[in-house]
């Protein structure tokens, strides 16, 4: 385990190093900012979907969900769509992003208050796959209405818009870094008194009772968790569904453990790796002719066409 | 003592468990016998807090099961339902040391290893302790789930059909555990049961339930009677006393 995580750390590190100083030309006061800003919304997204996909698939005991399954970034795409639907892409909503980013982020994290209030009205069991099934429902919903809107808009507007389908991370804003870091900072605090029911919840909710975890109450709140951290990390680059899958399988294929303290960690580094990866693939050898999430889902895609397989044959 | 009061438990309307009361005393095995559907399972389940009750109220050592906390709950009382579909890879050992989760919470002392290896030893699964679940033959399986409920040493133990799918041998075989248990270890013991053989053999008293109501209780040579299994299962059952144990006689 040890070995595997000093591989894992000493990619990261040489990642990071490669992509902060590679080709520079000298111009470090320039170069290094832009690039250090770069590697840490990419460390800061990375981190975020990778914990979160880690928690909902221990949840949902189901390896090939991510929590992009409730309709989060169906409902960003819609929110960014009506703005410009609405009121064009000159707009101060539409071109200032801290506002947007608020925004967004203040619907999705307030959309899933009210959807898992509905739901988890009820005392008692609380049906996670009925909460899938109309997650899933509402996401088309949105995605649907989305896609009403684009195609009456204009079409250079519509051009505005397609650049915020795919996650970026080109021009990522110090301030709403801050903020991210803030906002991830303080979940993550309040997650550290569920991470020990994590491995138990794994073993499903009946072991779990047992056990003495109270499930309801602490599957809600890991649920809020999860909402707030897709909610953020869409909000800052855009929807970038299938890096959670990739790397929460990954970890699991390479770490070969069931303990979360392990699966949380590797998959965080595994998502840091891709990101950066990724994203110097994307700069230095497609020199931009492509987007980092082309390249992710690209992969993701292949990856989840393997685990279908794999599945199938066993 | 486990005491259950007016407990009624609703489907679409429909009465599963029907303003059920009984006393299950300490020390013993008691066994739930009944048709398909009788709400054994339902009762097993809200007995351990698994699914809500709708009415009524269940009292451990007189206190109220749903005002304990989870956590102590755990150290009290603890179930094995008949599936355990579970979807991480674990070595026998590492399951059993879930047992003892409600007292480490995931982190093991010196104390918590010695109840798993117990545990482990009661079950006499040492040799195969590190093979993985998966790789285990049903009776194995249930072997290292029983062991898993020994090292979490609760008083009151509840399993609904343990027995589901094993063969004759590893049935006898975990019924000859549970009775140890109770014997030497001082265990409370509940079991939803289909056959009714093994409830004669081995347990102290039997509960019989038919569409969610309790027919008839008692001790087990009570229980074992050609008029109340009429009752209870709607068939005549011959039953015979051979080498000082009632067997039913009802395949043909």
């Amino acid at each position: 385990m040890k070995a595997k995580f000093s591989i894992l750390f000493v990619i990261v590190i040489v990642l990071i190093a490669l992509f902060l100083l590679y080709d520079a030309g000298g111009h470090w006061d320039y170069v290094l900012p832009r690039r250090g800003k770069k590697i840490l919304a990419m460390v800061l997204t990375g981190s975020a979907i990778a914990f979160s996909t880690v928690v909902f698939q221990t949840i949902t005991n189901n390896r090939i969900l991510t929590p992009s399954i409730l309709g989060l970034d169906s409902l960003y795409m819609l929110f960014q769509t009506f703005i410009i639907y609405a009121f064009g892409s000159t707009t101060l909503t539409s071109t200032d992003r801290n506002i947007n980013f608020l925004i967004s982020v203040a619907l999705m994290i307030g959309f899933s208050g009210v959807f898992y209030k509905i739901l988890f009205r009820k005392e008692g069991q609380s049906n996670i796959y009925f909460l899938l099934l109309i997650g899933m429902i509402l996401g088309t919903f949105f995605g649907s209405v989305s896609s009403f809107m684009e195609v009456l808009i204009d079409p250079n507007e519509f051009l505005m818009l397609q650049d915020k389908m795919f996650a970026s991370f080109n021009n990522v804003n110090t301030d709403l870094l801050i903020i991210s870091i803030i906002g991830i900072i303080g979940v993550t605090i309040y997650f550290t008194k569920f991470i020990k029911y994590l491995d138990v919840i794994s073993l499903g909710r009946d072991q779990a009772v047992n056990l003495g975890v109270n499930y309801d109450y602490v599957v809600k709140r890991l649920l809020v968790v999860v909402a707030i951290l897709m909610s953020i990390a869409t909000a800052l680059v855009g929807p970038i569904t299938f890096l959670g899958l990739l790397v929460a399988n990954v970890a699991h294929q390479f770490l070969k453990t069931y303990k979360h303290k392990y699966l949380i960690l590797g998959s965080i580094l595994i998502s840091i790796i891709a990101l950066i990866g990724g994203q110097f693939i994307v700069e230095k050898v497609f020199t931009f002719s492509t987007t980092l999430s082309v390249i992710i889902n690209f992969i993701g895609g292949a990856y989840f066409i393997y685990l279908l397989l794999k599945e199938n044959k066993s | 003592m486990i005491e259950v009061r007016n407990v009624s438990k609703q489907y679409a309307g429909k009465h599963v468990v029907d303003q059920v009361s009984l006393q299950i005393t300490k020390g013993t095995i008691t066994s739930f016998i009944g048709p398909n559907g009788a709400g054994k399972s339902t009762l097993l389940s809200m007995i351990s807090r698994l699914i809500t009750k709708d009415q009524g109220e269940i009292l451990i050592e007189g206190r109220d099961i749903s005002k304990i906390k989870s956590n102590d709950l755990a150290k009290q009382i603890s179930i094995l339902k008949q599936s355990n579909n579970i979807n991480i890879r674990l070595t026998i050992k590492e399951l059993v040391s879930f047992g003892r989760f409600p007292y480490s919470q995931g982190r093991l002392t010196a104390e918590d290893l010695q109840y798993v290896n117990d545990a482990i030893a009661y079950m006499d699964l040492e040799a195969i302790q590190d093979k993985y679940l998966d790789q285990l033959s049903g009776g194995q399986n249930q072997r290292a789930y029983i062991a898993m409920v020994i090292a979490q040493n609760t008083d009151y133990i509840l399993l609904d059909e343990p027995l589901n799918n094993l063969d004759m041998k590893h049935s006898v075989q975990i019924m000859k555990v549970l009775r140890r248990m109770v014997d030497e270890l001082g265990k409370t013991v509940i079991i939803v049961i289909h056959d009714i053989n093994f409830a004669s053999v081995y347990s102290d008293y039997i509960v019989a339930l038919k569409d969610g109501r309790i027919i008839k209780e008692g001790a087990t040579q009570d229980i074992i009677d050609r008029t109340v299994l009429q009752d209870v299962y709607g068939m005549a059952i011959h039953i015979e006393n051979i080498n000082d144990n009632k067997i039913c006689v009802y395949f043909a």
